[in-house]
């Protein structure tokens, strides 16, 4: 893909998560929405996976360890036929196979369960432990929130991934500055992050995590260097694209209607030109 | 009137932060869920947002208090119990400091935010650590009461609370004498509720009274300790039971009553009603309570095959 091609999957993305959000009626549209550019560039260009073949093991791996972001997970997976895409329609429903957080149990092309702040990072530790053991060419790549990374276990999982050298463990902060009781600055400041990680061994970039050239280089950065894991730290705007839910304090957990959610894709798409 | 035991909490924390200038509160980033951010509101000079670290806020806590203040801990129950359970033993219970555990969103009250969410194993784990006393409210009242409560003790409580507005049964000051509170007096069948299951109990009940059976309705909000007089006279007069709560019947209130009436040396016919050991779904929350068995209809089908 090039990189217009990238920025209009990242448009119809953003449509899909806010159409099957709107249908449940309410959902983490904020988290959902500020990690587009990244899933759409690690599924569609990135990732060595074949929906045909989800189980593969020697495959690329991503853990969405801020769990409640799943709904922009499944809106790539759906377009990219892990599943019919009819299942969107049930977000959160009753018997439904997408629930509001990630379930390997549940849903084809879900790595790992999440749902529980802290965890999907220790477990990407192992996933990626396991991908050297096995001794795949492969890698595992892991999303945290900024909100998320105040567990400690997300430290400790810092630490093993150092020590036993996990270059094949590439992973991202959605640092939008936002979590769920306000701006993390208010509740708990994540101080001299891109330090922080570096002073745990890890190789750290920071870049702008809805620019695709960005997120392209880092990765290959991350790529290149060896023997330590590498934490790109991604500045992003919660609910981007979402445009009633940018910049403003509420926006984790958003209510919307059917026709809230087609207003807002109009609005989104006069902003982008696209009528 | 139904109010959502989420703000009857909310709003009791700022009643007696007026009356305990000791009293602080502790939050883990959702004191917009669980309703904390109305004693921000009022007091923030004693509200701690501890961010999504639940074992620091709990450990914190343990510090606070020991140092002479009142602090309530509030999150998601199941994150609360299960993240923060070391920190509530070994910090907390066994140096016996009167912290109070308010784990918000208990059983499937949390009912779109799915299994990782959904708190069915809280009650087991607190119940088994020692000085540690647990409530499940029925109700606000009881919420209201339970807090009311707690601040007397000189030890720690887990008070287990819920998302949603339910309905209110009739308020007893039994409770807070560490009673379970006797609704309806009857001799033919025993069916005990804890937390919210008390108004699909009551319902259940009068649905069995106008079958001709005479229900014996207690609510025990108490898990630990356990009211075993009231419960075990009862039993001993209708030697048939139903128990029902919002969790695993493993381990919880259930479990509760049943090890009474086997160390009791109790013969009786016994049923517990709740989730059966399975990790619970998404979806609409009344929806899932009756799917995992846990609605008025279930309790009279069950009963009715007992008493015959
Ligand atoms: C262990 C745990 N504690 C609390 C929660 C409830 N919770 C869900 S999302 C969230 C805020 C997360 O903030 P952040 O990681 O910044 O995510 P984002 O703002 O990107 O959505 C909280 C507290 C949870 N899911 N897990």
């Amino acid at each position: 893909m090039n990189k217009q091609e990238m920025k209009d999957k990242a448009f119809d993305i953003r449509c899909s998560i806010i159409k099957s959000i709107a249908n449940c009626g309410s959902g983490h549209l904020g988290g959902a929405m500020s990690i587009v550019e990244l899933l759409t560039y690690l599924y569609y260009e990135e990732m060595n996976i074949d929906p045909k073949n989800p189980t593969k093991k020697d495959r690329d791996k991503f853990v969405c360890s801020k769990g409640h972001a799943g709904p922009a997970l499944y809106s790539v997976l759906a377009d990219l036929e892990y599943f019919p895409i009819e299942w969107l329609n049930t977000l959160n429903m009753g018997g439904t196979r997408l629930p509001s957080h990630c379930d390997m149990n549940k849903t084809p092309g879900i790595d790992f369960t999440t749902g529980s702040l802290g965890q999907g990072i220790s477990a990407a530790v192992g996933l990626a432990l396991a991908q050297k053991l096995n001794k795949f060419n492969s890698y595992t790549y892991v999303l945290i929130g900024d909100g998320e990374s105040q567990e400690g276990q997300v430290w400790e999982a810092a630490e093993t991934a150092n020590q036993w050298e996990l270059d094949n463990l590439i992973a991202f902060t959605d640092f939008n500055k936002q979590q769920l009781d306000g701006y993390v600055k208010d509740i708990l400041n994540l101080n001299k992050l891109k330090e922080r990680w570096e002073s745990f061994g890890w190789f750290v970039q920071q870049i702008d995590g809805h620019d695709f050239n960005q997120i392209e280089g880092a990765i290959r950065n991350a790529k290149e260097t060896k023997g330590m894991p590498s934490m790109i730290i991604l500045d992003t705007i919660k609910s981007k694209g979402y445009i009633p839910g940018e910049n403003i304090l509420e926006n984790h957990h958003i209510k919307l209607s059917i026709s809230d959610g087609e207003k807002a894709i109009e609005e989104l798409k006069r902003r982008e030109g696209r009528i | 009137m139904e109010i959502a035991m989420r703000d009857a909490w909310g709003n009791a924390l700022v009643e007696k932060g007026k009356t305990h200038p000791e009293l602080v509160v502790l939050d883990a980033d959702v004191s917009g869920s669980t309703k904390s951010i109305l004693f921000q509101k009022e007091f923030p000079s004693r509200f701690f947002n501890c961010g999504v670290a639940e074992a620091n806020m709990v450990g914190t806590a343990a510090g606070l208090a020991s140092a002479g203040f009142r602090p309530v801990v509030n999150a998601f129950a199941i994150f609360l119990a299960l993240k923060g359970t070391d920190q509530i033993r070994n910090a907390i219970a066994y140096n016996n400091l009167p912290v109070i555990i308010a784990g918000a969103y208990g059983g499937l009250s949390d009912s779109y935010d799915g299994a990782s969410h959904q708190s069915i194993a809280d009650i087991a784990i607190m119940r088994a650590i020692p000085n540690l006393k647990v409530i499940v409210p029925s109700d606000s009242n009881q919420a209201e009461q339970a807090l009311e409560y707690a601040l007397k003790q000189e030890s720690p409580v887990y008070i287990r609370l819920n998302r949603n507005p339910m309905p209110e049964i009739e308020k007893s000051e039994e409770f807070i004498k560490e009673k379970a509170i006797k609704m309806i007096d009857g001799n033919d069948i025993t069916i005990i509720s804890n937390g919210i299951t008390a108004s699909f109990a009551l319902e259940a009940s009068k649905e069995l009274e106008e079958k001709g059976y005479s229900v014996e309705l207690i609510n025990s909000p108490f898990v630990k300790p356990l009211d075993e007089e009231t419960i075990l006279k009862s039993i001993r007069k209708t030697k048939k039971v139903i128990t029902i709560e919002e969790h695993n019947i493993i381990g919880g209130f259930s479990s509760a009553v049943s090890e009474s009436i086997v160390k009791n040396n109790v013969c009786c016919k016994f049923k517990a009603i709740g989730v059966e050991d399975t990790f619970t779904q998404t979806g609409d929350y009344k929806e899932l309570l009756s799917f995992y068995g846990i609605s008025k209809e279930n309790i009279v089908n069950q009963a009715l095959k007992i008493l015959n």
